[in-house]
């Protein structure tokens, strides 16, 4: 469980990554990029992902803690 | 079944309009309004704030219900819902700050909306600070509740008052029309046939997320007294 944990956790943090390095490569240039093309649509997007993220990060976080009490329990 | 999930089922199909329909409806682009597609976010950031108070007000009253007659339900509940409105909080910052660095030039501003936020959330993670620093638990659960209400107090202030009173870049500050969440000048009728149930959905889901936790805490409660 722990290892499936891990690897999960590492798949989320990689994708976390992916989306501060497309903040800062747009930090530069005022037009032309690609989270400018198409009237800024990607910003939603980029949005809406990180709600995504944000809450599967929670039910991980909560079935971390929810598995920990089990063990207790079963003990 | 269904008559005791059918919340449930509503947010779903909420949500599901919302980001279907919320990509395709149209939206206008007045002249010198340089929001174009970004007003979407319109059913996904403001959203979060919305379900951030709805939370942050059942907690209140739950706070208040736990000071009225010392009920460990009403403790759990009260605590349960700050948690997921922190979590919405920081979602509708986050969230918040990458519109922004796309449409003001950089993440964080100085706006009077954004610090009134984030003053707002500080003052609610120092409620698990706070209860955190307590060992006697009903302590923890009387302090909480009494802190819970003056937190409450502070978040309206922080973001309803203060960002009137000053120019701001959101909507809705000195001198310009609406309200901190939206401007009517760029929120057309059918947009607003996405906003209200993306208000709905997001606040649904953030309740049902609620009740799985509150669910554990109870089992969990239950399980210390049978011991």
């Amino acid at each position: 469980m722990n290892k499936i944990k891990r690897i999960v956790s590492v798949f989320l943090f990689a994708l976390l990554t992916v989306t501060v390095n497309a903040q800062e490569t747009v930090a530069n240039p005022e037009n032309a990029d690609f989270m400018r093309s198409n009237g800024k649509l990607y910003v939603v997007v980029a949005v809406v992902v990180t709600i995504l993220l944000g809450l599967f990060f929670m039910y991980l976080v909560w079935t971390g803690r929810l598995v920990r009490w089990r063990k207790i329990i079963s003990n | 079944m269904l008559r005791k999930s059918w919340w449930k089922i509503a947010s779903f199909l909420l949500l599901l309009y919302t980001c279907s329909y919320g990509f395709l409806v149209k939206v206008p682009t007045p002249p010198g309004v340089p929001l174009k597609e970004t007003i979407r976010n319109l059913f996904f950031h403001v959203p979060m704030w919305i379900a951030m108070m709805v939370c942050f007000t059942v907690s209140v009253v739950y706070a208040i219900k736990y000071l009225r007659n010392q009920s460990a339900k009403d403790e759990i509940y009260s605590t349960e819902f700050v948690r997921t409105g922190n979590v919405l909080g920081v979602l509708g910052l986050l969230t918040g700050m990458i519109w922004a660095n796309y449409q003001w030039g950089k993440p964080w501003s100085g706006d009077a909306k954004q610090n009134g936020t984030a003053i707002a959330l500080l003052i609610y993670f120092a409620y698990f600070v706070l209860k955190g620093s307590l060992q006697d638990e009903e302590k923890q659960a009387r302090i909480g509740a009494v802190y819970n209400i003056f937190a409450y107090f502070m978040l309206f202030p922080c973001i309803w008052i203060l960002p009137r009173l000053v120019e701001s870049l959101h909507p809705g500050g000195m001198g310009s029309e609406g309200n901190p969440g939206l401007n009517p000048k760029d929120t057309t009728n059918s947009m607003r046939t996405v906003m209200y149930p993306a208000f709905i959905g997001w606040t649904l889901i953030s309740v049902w997320i609620t009740t799985l936790r509150i669910r554990v805490r109870l089992i969990q409660q239950k399980q210390l007294v049978n011991e």
